[in-house]
């Protein structure tokens, strides 16, 4: 009898415990990776799906900070040339060994043909193997934010690509598919044994990883798109699914209030924000003629102190949303607390900065919208559109598809729209270099100063960290006075799981399943 | 005879074209795929060299030229999204479109018919109103609306039906079937029944009307004279002579569950052509639109073909009038 129950004790204790081995997890997000190609296109759920397959030189761990990854030492030999020491033992999940010719194969893979990663990392001039585990990079001046860069640009294998005909990145005009598109073969703690797009990816535990496996308990993932948030949701309710790193914010409630699962919140790295035509000598859509409002200092105040976005995070966001006062968020190089205070709601005082700029009685703009990009990103409009009616700006609003919005914000078409940015290098210099400097490719407010162009020159090439950070210091003054655009806030991000499924939350949005557990 | 059919043949070609040149002049308002192709670091000339390459700087009857052109060859491009070609794309997903719409037809007409003659000959029964009602619902009630309704109740509530997808598939040369698995069975239950509700209330209503109309013509009523069976009279004559135009709106009906169901898809995440086209339109993924249209306007085409043909055999009026004008 004694030895009955033992048994059957034991047998309960092996039930309890051997799931901690072994666990399979069912991931869901409203879209696919577009290829598996991991230079091909430069987009968030394509390196969500390749960074559980493929690792870069240096990545970012679960705090967003940079860590070792494929290399475990790095210096710079001079200011325009890097040395990398690569990691021992390192296989891919072949059987093959990572060489130095692997990494500058890759490298260069991103850097021609139809990569998309081309932009990343044009700073890059040449890439060569010292000896099978050193690599040295040369770029064309000095580039302190390298790093950064690097930790996006996945390692293949030059064999494996060669093997299969893909030595160079998908392009556009070609007339087949390549086989790195639909296979994926990295030296990660994942491999891919199953792709059926938009209906299943299955990645199993690739035995042969470098890695400490005992930080994760995953043997399988199996990745199930699901377009639809209800749909989503239900799904996860149901036990279809186990995870979702897309939880709507209408359905945050509903899941918590379920005892088997729930949600967890954070910050995302990506901040929303109106930009203003000021660079333009007269509004295209205004009834002001011959002047153009938004030049004016008063003016931009003006329309910053008439937004309430404490009443928009209550009412639109359901409370999932940071306000701001800077364009950058959290962790990016240059963000300060006292910067990201946002200044007072006062309508009263809108209203005296509209009459001291001659605008007593406001005037009138068209506001362009996305409504398929940001969260809530037309209800944040229409808030948005009542709170200047307040102080007698009469706003017109033009919500549209993310296409034709970012279309016409490219041709330059819009006098007050809606952005959002995200800081994949989590360095200001990437803010500035597209949003702020003269010449940005986004620049679309037509903001101009001489000096922060220059401080965006002296960020690409200063060495110093000291000096740098007082010239992205400088830089965000500069700015902060001149207040071209409008922050609203730092978007927050939900993942919605089961109570037994521990991912950690990661600011952008990027599930990593090494650090994933099941109990 | 072959007069008539080079005539329809002509038609249907010109109807193809037409088709396609308006669904080609509308994507220019569906904006840029060049935004979504290239990530936001992309700088404007890198932008402009990817419009050149792709050929969306030329004027728009010159890209419908070049489309036309390819696509007589059978050759659709490559998608701009998935970097895959759009003509194995389209086979890849066409079973399970397919499969979908068959269930859902077989539901819609069967328990059309079935509900429609119950109503049309018990008049005022109280059963009658009850499916009166309800298929109110179902031809008021938007499709994503019931489709989530299902899921919230079935796979939620009861946890027995799956909430998404097409379970496990079993491939049979080039054609994956969800109908060989227990899993593929169960998810096919609440789309097909969500993508039938609108048809099987229109069936219910028209079979209805019919047999109503026909129970109160002479016939019937020197058939009741002559002491025939309720149940002859009522399967017998008035069935058979109701469905006439039932199956004349059904065929055409098929092609307008294959349009209907890109909202099913959406809702259910089916993996069919539906879902392959709603994905394209928000990318902007020209390639795969212009296919898929083409391919519905073909559909609908080639059903009015074949009930064009159809008539020339069943309705002689057709037949004489060619005859006697051909000469």
């Amino acid at each position: 009898m004694k030895k009955i129950l033992n048994i059957f004790l034991s047998l309960i204790v092996v039930g309890l415990v051997s799931p901690l081995f072994a666990a399979s997890i069912k991931w869901s997000m409203p879209g696919d990776s577009l290829t598996l190609d991991p230079h091909a296109q430069n987009e968030g759920p394509t390196h969500m799906v390749s960074r559980q397959v493929y690792e870069s030189l240096v990545t970012r761990g679960i705090d967003m900070s940079l860590e070792p990854q494929l290399a475990t030492s790095w210096e710079a030999t001079d200011p325009e040339t890097w040395v990398f020491t690569l990691r021992d033992g390192v296989t891919f999940s072949n059987g093959k060994a990572l060489r130095a010719s692997d990494v500058v194969f890759s490298i260069n893979r991103a850097l021609s043909g139809a990569s998309d990663m081309i932009e990343l990392i044009d700073s890059i001039t040449s890439v060569k193997a010292l000896n099978p585990s050193t690599v040295e990079i040369k770029t064309e001046g000095p580039n302190p934010i390298l790093l950064n860069q690097l930790s996006q640009i996945f390692i293949m294998s030059e064999g494996w690509s060669k093997q299969n005909g893909c030595e160079l990145s998908q392009d556009f005009d070609a007339s087949e598919e390549t086989y790195c598109s639909i296979n994926a073969m990295g030296t990660g703690p994942f491999k891919i044994t199953l792709r059926e797009q938009d209906t299943r990816t299955v990645f199993e535990r690739n035995d042969s990883w470098w890695g400490d496996q005992s930080q994760h308990n995953i043997d399988r993932i199996e990745l199930l798109p699901i377009k639809n948030d209800a749909t989503r949701v239900a799904a996860l309710l149901s036990g279809d699914i186990d995870f979702t790193n897309f939880t709507p914010a209408q359905d945050i409630n509903r899941i918590n209030s379920s005892s088997s699962h729930k949600v967890e919140s954070t910050p995302q790295a990506r901040t929303v924000f109106f930009g203003m035509d000021q660079g333009s000598d007269e509004l295209r859509s205004s009834n002001i003629k011959g002047a153009n409002p938004f030049k004016d200092k008063r003016v931009r105040l003006a329309m910053y102190h008439a937004l309430d976005m404490d009443a928009i995070k209550d009412k639109v966001m359901r409370g999932l949303s940071q306000p701001a006062g800077m364009i950058t968020y959290p962790g990016v190089q240059g963000y300060t607390d006292a910067l990201d205070a946002r200044l007072p709601y006062d309508p009263e005082l809108s209203k005296k900065l509209l009459a001291e700029a001659g605008y007593p009685d406001g005037f009138e703009v068209t506001l362009d919208c996305p409504n398929n990009r940001y969260i809530n990103d037309e209800a944040i409009c229409v808030a948005a559109v009542g709170m200047f009616a307040k102080v007698g700006v009469k706003v017109n609003l033009d919500a549209q598809p993310k296409s034709i919005h970012f279309k016409d914000l490219q041709n330059d078409l819009s006098d007050f729209y809606m952005l959002g940015w995200g800081v994949p290098t989590f360095d200001s210099h990437y803010v500035y270099s597209f949003l702020l400097s003269s010449e940005g490719s986004w620049n679309k407010v037509g903001f101009s100063d001489a000096r922060v162009d220059e401080l965006v020159g002296t960020m690409l090439t200063e060495t110093n960290l000291d000096k740098r950070n007082a010239n992205i210091a400088e830089a965000w003054a500069i700015v902060q006075d001149n207040m071209p655009y409008l922050p609203l806030h730092h978007q927050v991000i939900s993942w919605g799981s089961k109570g037994n499924v521990n991912v950690p939350i990661r600011t952008n949005n990027e599930p990593l399943f090494r650090h994933a557990k099941v109990n | 005879m072959t007069n008539y059919f080079l005539k329809r043949l002509i038609q249907s070609v010109l109807v193809m074209l037409v088709v396609a040149f308006v669904s080609f002049s509308l994507f220019n308002f569906v904006g840029d795929p060049v935004h979504n192709m290239v990530g936001q670091e992309a700088s404007t000339e890198k932008r402009q060299e990817i419009r050149e390459k792709l050929g969306l700087n030329d004027p728009v009857y010159i890209q419908f030229l070049r489309f036309v052109r390819n696509a007589s060859v059978g050759e659709f491009g490559i998608s701009y999204q998935l970097r895959r070609p759009v003509a194995e794309l389209i086979s890849e997903r066409l079973p399970a479109t397919l499969e979908l719409v068959f269930i859902s037809a077989l539901i819609a007409i069967v328990s059309g018919v079935a509900f429609g003659v119950y109503t049309g000959i018990n008049r005022d029964g109280f059963l009658s109103n009850v499916i009166l009602i309800l298929s109110l619902f179902g031809v008021s009630l938007p499709t994503f609306v019931i489709g989530i309704l299902f899921i919230y109740l079935f796979s939620v509530i009861l946890g027995i039906l799956p909430s998404f997808g097409r379970g496990e598939v079993v491939d049979i040369g080039f054609w994956s079937t969800g109908f060989l698995t227990l899993s593929g069975i169960k998810a096919i239950i609440l789309p097909s029944i969500t993508l039938s509700l609108f048809q099987m209330t229109y069936i219910i209503r028209l079979v209805r009307a019919e047999i109503m109309e026909i129970l109160q013509t002479d016939y019937i009523k020197f058939a009741r004279a002559r002491g025939i069976k309720k149940n002859i009279i009522n399967f017998k004559h008035a069935l058979k002579n109701g469905l006439i135009p039932v199956i004349t709106i059904t065929g055409i009906n098929v092609g307008t569950l294959i349009a209907f169901s890109i909202i099913t898809e959406t809702v259910f995440q089916w993996p069919g052509m539906g879902f392959l086209f709603i994905n394209a339109v928000h990318f902007v993924d020209i390639p795969i639109m212009s296919a898929y249209l083409i391919m519905v306007a073909f559909i609908f085409v080639m059903i009015n073909f074949i009930v064009d043909i159809a008539y020339y055999f069943i309705d002689p009026r057709i037949r004489i009038k060619e005859e006697t004008s051909s000469e």
